[in-house]
């Protein structure tokens, strides 16, 4: 089946099985590779994509179900070269070590500031409990999305 | 993990679907959320030989009230429940529960018609619309035509099937839906003066439950308890509605004593199987606690004016 998606703003057309998963796609196909396979049972969340602004577990999704949406992966937050806050956030607050749950941490940190641009240390941490971190860094994880917050603000306001 | 091939749809109207249930419905699955669907086609414990996407149809979102009801449509998320104004100020229960199903995102994507439809035993949406009587409807291009005269409290009109929840679940995974038709809605009735609580206790975000409960009051003029619904998920082989419990209920005035008779009688009532996630002994425990904890925090709902 020929699906066209838009994925960090370019679009792609692409013949595509049916039964093909969308982080294959992201992956295998578009050669994406910021997005990870981690349990590939929609339990851990590092495929974490964005569909049309919402978190999705690109695991559990089709390539085909994102015909004529839009998706954001890790390599679509930097803007014109420059990292997004979320990323400088993760940068400066040691939001990461191993680095393999980053992109879904960023990207779920980013959708939810866009819905909640002051969030509580609560609201981050439930935000992200879909999102498993297996070094366990989740206490620089949650300060980098408060901290992403702040600077979205200031860089709002300013 | 790979599902097996299948052949996809993507129908952009309902009148389309159903014609396509009409005239393949056996081979068919419906994909709405596909959190429970594609992980089992993952796993190929599921094989449809052709799934149709349904998140193309129009005007299938919605969670409104009409006619006495609240009404969650086909394509309404878990996510779209924990938003929800209309839920947050007409059902307690549905509320409470809304933000324990799975995690926030799966909850982006799964529905809660589809998961009532899928009837995973241990989902969490069964026992909450067994405790409330909900309604499933059910369409499909014929219509009439599955609609058997006499059947407990079914009903149809239009191409609409109107079903009892408890009429619906069957067992485990399986319901009294044709294979020609698709859940549209489910109907959950309003009322005046209730409240409602789901306790989960899970072993981590996005398991299932160990033990979950689901609790609903109403309170008559005279403050007795003039409707009680209670289900539990994941302490029998399918989730399961406590009648007895119920009936014990209803007619009283409620209080700590009565409290605990029913929920003596749901722990008596259920049936938990030993596993990784606790003891029998430990989960039927479990119910009892929870069960009275849910109807005191229904009542406190209840007697707060809180709909």
């Amino acid at each position: 089946m020929n699906i066209k998606v838009t994925v960090n703003g370019t679009e792609h057309s692409s013949d595509v099985e049916p039964r093909l998963l969308l982080v294959d796609f992201l992956r295998s196909t578009l050669k994406l590779t910021g997005t990870h396979v981690g349990c590939d049972t929609t339990s851990c969340g590092v495929c974490t994509v964005l569909v049309d602004g919402t978190p999705v577990k690109s695991c559990t999704y089709f390539a085909v179900q994102a015909n004529d949406r839009s998706i954001t992966t890790v390599e679509g937050l930097k803007q014109n070269g420059q990292l997004a806050p979320i990323q400088e956030a993760f940068k400066e607050h040691h939001g990461l070590q191993c680095g393999f749950c980053t992109p879904a941490m960023m990207l779920v940190g980013s959708a939810l500031i866009e819905e909640n641009p002051n969030p509580s240390e609560d609201d981050v941490r439930w935000a992200i409990s879909g999102n498993l971190c297996r070094c366990t860094g989740y206490m620089n994880i949650v300060k980098s999305i408060q901290a992403a917050a702040e600077m979205t603000n200031q860089g709002a306001s300013s | 993990m790979y599902p097996a091939k299948f052949h996809y749809l993507a129908p952009e109207s309902l009148d389309e679907a159903l014609s396509i249930l009409a005239e393949r419905g056996d081979e068919v699955k419906i994909l709405a959320g596909g959190q429970s669907l594609i992980p089992m086609m993952k796993l190929r414990f599921a094989r449809p030989s052709t799934l149709m996407d349904i998140n193309r149809l129009p005007d299938l979102s919605s969670i409104e009230v009409s006619n006495g009801h609240v009404r969650v449509q086909a394509l309404a998320r878990h996510a779209d429940v924990v938003r929800s104004e209309v839920i947050e100020s007409e059902n307690a229960l549905m509320a409470s529960a809304a933000p324990w199903v799975a995690d926030p995102i799966v909850r982006n994507l799964g529905t809660v018609c589809g998961s009532v439809a899928h009837h995973d035993p241990e989902g969490d949406w069964a026992s909450v619309m067994l405790a409330l009587d909900a309604e499933v409807v059910a369409r499909s291009k014929e219509g009439q035509a599955h609609f058997h005269p006499g059947a407990d409290g079914e009903r149809s009109t239009g191409g609409e099937r109107v079903v009892p929840i408890s009429q619906f679940l069957i067992d485990m995974f399986a319901t009294s839906l044709h294979p020609t038709e698709m859940v549209t809605e489910i109907r959950v009735p309003r009322y005046k003066r209730g409240g409602g609580s789901y306790h989960k206790l899970e072993r981590k975000i996005g398991d299932y439950a160990t033990v979950g409960v689901a609790a609903h009051l109403e309170l008559g003029d005279d403050d007795r308890i003039s409707k009680a619904g209670l289900a539990l998920t994941s302490v029998a082989p399918s989730n399961l509605k406590v009648g007895a419990a119920e009936d014990v209920l209803v007619g009283e005035p409620p209080s700590e004593e009565l409290f605990s008779e029913a929920a003596r009688m749901a722990s008596e009532a259920c049936d938990p199987a030993s596993d990784v996630r606790g003891s029998a002994e430990y989960k039927r425990h479990v119910v009892d606690v929870f069960t009275q904890r849910a109807l005191a925090e229904s009542l406190e709902i209840a007697q707060g004016g809180r709909s």
